[in-house]
């Protein structure tokens, strides 16, 4: 069998936020994990997609490994991002976590049926994002870490 | 926008409040059967965990057919990728394409680090893909973490109204 081939770089990472205090507070508890990760953040849908697209001043950017996504954002809204990534053959095998403070049965079921990898409610400090972003390290950091360099060019 | 999070009952972690989660297990091995059943009994959140071997006796499960009739839609499925019968790849392209179940969350929990299955299974729009530990402890820290992630931190998808 292969053996895993463990990338040896950091673990980049989008995050779609408008909201400048959480954003500071993700930044924060995503210093705290012991996987390297470079985090670029957007602050709205549009931002998000030419970032994702490599578009204009994000011609440079990689294609990151994992998107944080927020869901009420001006312009364009997290629930329109993540339809446009999942329907984009370039961008559709990115995970997407949906990070809201939204916890309305219809966003929920929304963001899965657009196959957001998994949703979860904005913790109300920054305890609770630490205490977040431990799982979040072990079961996900832990595993995108088997995805090779090739698979994102 | 409101930023009170009155519904944290622990800090950070969010509460299931009125439901116990439903787990659904795909795995033939009965040794893994047996560990990652005990793992889910060590904790102080309740989970109601069923198992079923492979994919077909998975897709009876979901449709309630036979002796499933009154089986119980699971919250997230856990599920392994080599199985008899309907392997765990053919299973996740099924069931992600079915309108009634392609919300519920697949956490692919496999001993395969295999480039291609990993980014087959990202391509099958799997939730989650987890390696299993190969030593034993290491093995039951990584159920755990999946147990409490997926049952306290994670907001599922509420439960589609015609299989609950």
């Amino acid at each position: 069998m292969l053996q895993p081939k463990k990338i040896n770089r950091s673990l980049d990472i989008l995050l779609v936020e408008d909201n400048h205090g959480d954003a500071v507070l993700t930044y924060e508890a995503f210093k705290s994990c012991k996987t390297p990760v470079d985090l670029i953040r957007v602050r709205d849908g549009e931002e998000a997609m030419l970032s994702l697209r490599k578009e204009g001043r994000y011609a440079g950017v990689r294609i990151p490994d994992l998107i944080l996504l927020d869901l009420n954002m001006p312009k364009k809204n997290g629930l329109e991002v993540l339809k446009e990534v999942k329907s984009d053959h370039r961008l559709q095998e990115i995970p997407v976590m949906v990070l809201t403070s939204s916890q309305s049965n219809r966003d929920t079921e929304d963001t899965y049926e657009a196959k957001a990898n998994f949703y979860m409610v904005k913790p109300a400090n920054l305890d609770g994002f630490y205490e977040v972003m431990k799982y979040v390290e072990d079961i996900w950091l832990s595993s995108l870490q088997y995805r090779t360099d090739s698979e994102k060019s | 926008m409101s930023r009170t999070h009155y519904f944290f009952k622990e800090p950070a972690l969010y509460n299931h409040e009125n439901r116990i989660p439903e787990i659904l297990l795909v795995e033939d091995n009965p040794d893994d059967v047996l560990l990652i059943t005990e793992a889910f009994k060590e904790s102080s959140i309740m989970t109601h965990l069923n198992v079923v071997g492979d994919g077909e006796e998975t897709l009876d499960y979901l449709n309630r057919k036979g002796k499933y009739a009154g089986a119980v839609a699971p919250d997230f499925i856990i599920l392994d990728l080599n199985l008899p019968r309907m392997d765990g790849r053919t299973f996740l392209k099924r069931i992600k394409s079915e309108n009634l179940f392609k919300s519920i969350p697949i956490i692919v929990l496999t001993s395969s680090r295999s480039d291609l299955d990993i980014r087959e299974v990202w391509a099958l729009n799997a939730n989650c893909y987890i390696v299993k530990p190969s030593d034993l402890d290491g093995y039951i820290e990584t159920v755990k973490k999946i147990r409490d992630f997926w049952t306290t931190v994670v907001v599922l998808p509420p439960k589609p109204s015609a299989v609950a």
